[in-house]
């Protein structure tokens, strides 16, 4: 069966509606939201940078932060026929790609954006299926509409089925 | 008052693309001393781009790169990457080390090498910089990494993020021999830094 291929950039929120797979590549430390609804088969996935737009000086992209991005992800995929209440999260991302001795505020970003999608996530009521964040390597994930799963591509660290 | 790449002019487009010219050639000049052969540069090509465009820096998302990262403090604070592609990097360890391996996976020697390469090359960029603005810029010890081009690009991405949604990069081809090597630079002055480096440089008031 042919799938639709949709790729999500950086600062970006896609959705879609079965059959397709979404995907990001090189994610480091942002934070990858894959959304699924079951019975729809409806996804989606943001491509988040920054944990809030309230910090921001121009938050004019709702993609870009995870507080703004996973409501508009939401809103989008409930326009394409999803049901609020039928949404489940997967996550992944938010590395920490370099290992700096002082821990500057630029070192911490990956963890923050996994905190912030998570407590906007609990927020919704959209619960969290699991999760492959942290670390210190890029990874290129990819969700695919039959069976919501979450697949996570690595150059060093092998390759997961979330 | 906020300054973000979105909204310069272009004087300001203009003074920012001479710092990389400057920084770049002064890199490269130091690259040739430390390699004590004659290192070639052609005319570094800056640019300000929107983050979808970011992850083609350097032939995609998913291509292995090596990224140099330091950050920055005294008047200008920030941060300031050096990013080449794999074998790129392979090339330059090559010369400094006078080898000629062709393997894409680097022995802590070698890695160690190129973190001195992206130590020299930041740090005489950063020289120019501060030099040509008579601001005191102090350059950190420099970390390394190896992964996606997209994932090493998120860190200075999402810095670029907290102020608008471009960013800016000098790209730089420069050869040894026949030895072609292409890098990037990347500038990322914190928040408030923008205007300090604008008005150090008479851009603004």
């Amino acid at each position: 069966m042919d799938i639709e291929i949709v790729k999500v950039g950086m600062a970006d929120l896609k959705s879609a509606q079965h059959p397709c797979m979404l995907t990001t590549l090189g994610l480091g430390s942002c934070v990858g939201v894959a959304l699924y609804d079951s019975t729809t088969k409806i996804v989606g996935l943001a491509h988040v940078m920054l944990p809030s737009s309230e910090q921001a000086k121009n938050n004019s992209n709702r993609a870009k932060f995870a507080d703004t991005a996973i409501v508009q992800l939401v809103e989008d995929m409930i326009k394409l026929g999803a049901r609020k209440d039928r949404i489940t999260a997967k996550l992944a991302g938010g590395a920490q790609m370099f290992t700096f001795s002082q821990g500057s505020d630029l070192m911490r970003i990956g963890y923050r954006n996994v905190v912030a999608s998570k407590e906007k996530l609990r927020e919704l009521n959209i619960p969290i299926i699991s999760e492959d964040t942290g670390g210190n390597y890029g990874r290129t994930i990819e969700i695919y509409s039959d069976d919501g799963r979450l697949i996570v591509k690595t150059i060093g660290s092998g390759t997961k089925q979330l | 008052m906020t300054i973000s790449f979105d909204e310069l002019n272009s004087i300001q487009m203009d003074v920012l693309r001479e710092i990389g010219n400057i920084g770049a050639g002064n890199a490269v000049t130091s690259l040739a001393k430390m390699i004590d052969k004659k290192v070639d540069m052609a005319v570094p090509e800056v640019k300000i781009m929107g983050f979808d465009k970011v992850s083609q820096i350097l032939g995609g998302e998913e291509m292995i790169v090596v990224g140099i990262l330091l950050s920055v403090t005294g008047d200008l604070t920030g941060n300031m990457m050096f990013i080449l592609d794999n074998y790129a990097a392979r090339q330059l360890v090559n010369i400094l080390l006078g080898s000629n391996s062709t393997s894409l996976q680097f022995d802590e020697m070698e890695l160690s090498a190129l973190k001195e390469i992206g130590n020299i090359l930041t740090g005489s960029y950063l020289n120019a910089l501060a030099g040509l603005t008579n601001l005191k810029i102090l350059p950190s010890i420099p970390e390394l990494a190896i992964d996606m081009a997209g994932a090493i690009l998120s860190v200075p991405a999402i810095e670029f993020g907290k102020v608008g949604d471009s960013v800016l990069y000098i790209e730089t081809e420069f050869s040894e021999g026949i030895t072609k090597v292409f890098g990037d630079f990347l500038l990322i002055p914190d928040v408030d830094s923008y205007e300090v480096l604008l008005k150090a440089l008479g851009v603004i008031e």
